[in-house]
């Protein structure tokens, strides 16, 4: 009787494969916006404390990354843009990607609830969830609307430092979430429109694909009609100052100029690359002003008036 | 990737010394290295997050004790 063992090769991957895993850009958003929602909260939260809730928030987005990595691995070495990512180099094994994003996703949840407090751990919990079980595994292969509803989770953040820091929720988080949340959709379509070879080989019905460029280049222009009034709300409903309000009303002025170009572009892909790069800058930039805003305690606001 | 490891399993050989088991290579055994190391940073960390937090809650219970 002959009996063949089955050869485990030990890990090479780096403690930079396992940084990699957790996808850092996606995490430098997610920071950054949980830090804007957790320091306009009302109240005082100690420095220590907010510290905490950060790295938990972090982690917890880190975790997600990695499971998303995990399970998209065989759509991530089919694709250009993904092809050079840990599984797919063979660096990590699916098996250790899924065992990083499993432990880190429990660590950070059951730490910010013990750490900070129990709503925000469960926000926290939830937005895992939702990446990776909703739209990772159900929506990203089944409907173009995949990064329309599976933004909810990128736009949880600023709402998780929020309940952080206060412990309620509030209706200027999830403005914030909205804000996000449109944001999302021309954000993402305007990179599919020049990436669309990528996701037909990927078989990943994103919205040029399924619908064609004329339709998402008219979505692209329809989302940014109801992001850059969005963006102007925390201003007019009195939660930030009209420096803000003139910067909310600048970006969302030059989003909406470089929809429009997406729109009427006939050939070649340039307004949708720089659509996707302003974006980028227009939701950062949003952000920090508020934080701005509301740090300087409406000062800048004084001075603009 | 390139076999970097191997069973070795010589029990049939008369006299052998048996030997069971993995070696690792440079690389492996570099890689690893850097995770511990990486691993005992983050547990470090962690107990002072812990060490820290712990100091927060209890000094403001101190200051505002429930009674």
């Amino acid at each position: 009787m002959s009996v063949t063992l089955s050869r485990v090769e030990p890990s090479i991957a780096g403690v930079g494969d396992y940084i990699e895993l957790m996808k850092p850009r996606v995490m430098s958003l997610v920071v950054f916006t949980a830090l804007v929602g957790l320091l306009i909260a009302p109240g005082h939260v100690h420095p220590v404390i907010g510290f905490a809730a950060l790295l938990c928030i972090t982690v917890g987005a880190g975790a997600a990354g990695a499971l998303n990595m995990w399970y998209d691995a065989d759509i991530d070495a089919r694709m250009v843009r993904t092809s050079s990512r840990p599984i797919p180099r063979g660096r990590v094994s699916p098996g250790e990607a899924a065992g990083f994003g499993f432990t880190l996703a429990v660590f950070s949840v059951v730490t910010l609830g013990l750490l900070v407090n129990v709503l925000a751990a469960a926000l926290l919990a939830f937005t895992i969830f939702f990446y990776v079980a909703i739209y990772t595994v159900w929506l990203k292969r089944s409907t173009p609307q995949n990064i329309v509803i599976g933004g909810a989770a990128g736009a949880l953040p600023p709402v998780i430092g929020w309940t952080a820091a206060s412990g309620t929720l509030a209706a200027e988080p999830i403005l914030l979430f909205l804000i996000i949340f449109f944001w999302t959709p021309p954000h993402f379509w305007a990179l599919s429109l020049y990436r669309v070879e990528d996701y037909v080989r990927a078989g990943i019905p994103m919205l040029p694909v399924v619908a064609g460029e004329h339709e998402t280049r008219r979505q692209i222009l329809l989302y940014t009609l109801i992001l850059a009034p969005l963006g102007v709300m925390p201003w007019l409903l009195g939660y930030a100052g009209p420096a803000y309000g003139v910067a909310a009303l600048t970006l969302g002025a030059g989003m909406m100029l470089l929809a429009l170009r997406v729109r009427g572009e006939r050939s070649g892909h340039v307004a949708s690359k720089r659509l996707f790069g302003f974006s980028i800058l227009y939701l950062f930039a949003l952000f920090a002003m508020l934080l701005v805003d509301r740090m300087s305690g409406g000062l800048l606001g004084h001075l603009a008036a | 990737m390139t076999v970097a490891s191997e069973f070795m399993n010589d029990v049939d050989k008369p006299g052998a010394e048996v030997q069971t088991g993995i070696r690792l290579t440079e690389q492996q055994l570099r890689a690893r290295r850097a995770r511990s190391i990486a691993i005992a940073l983050a547990l470090g960390v962690f107990v002072i997050l812990i060490f820290l937090v712990t100091l927060v809650r209890l000094s403001s219970n101190v200051q505002t004790p429930h009674m």
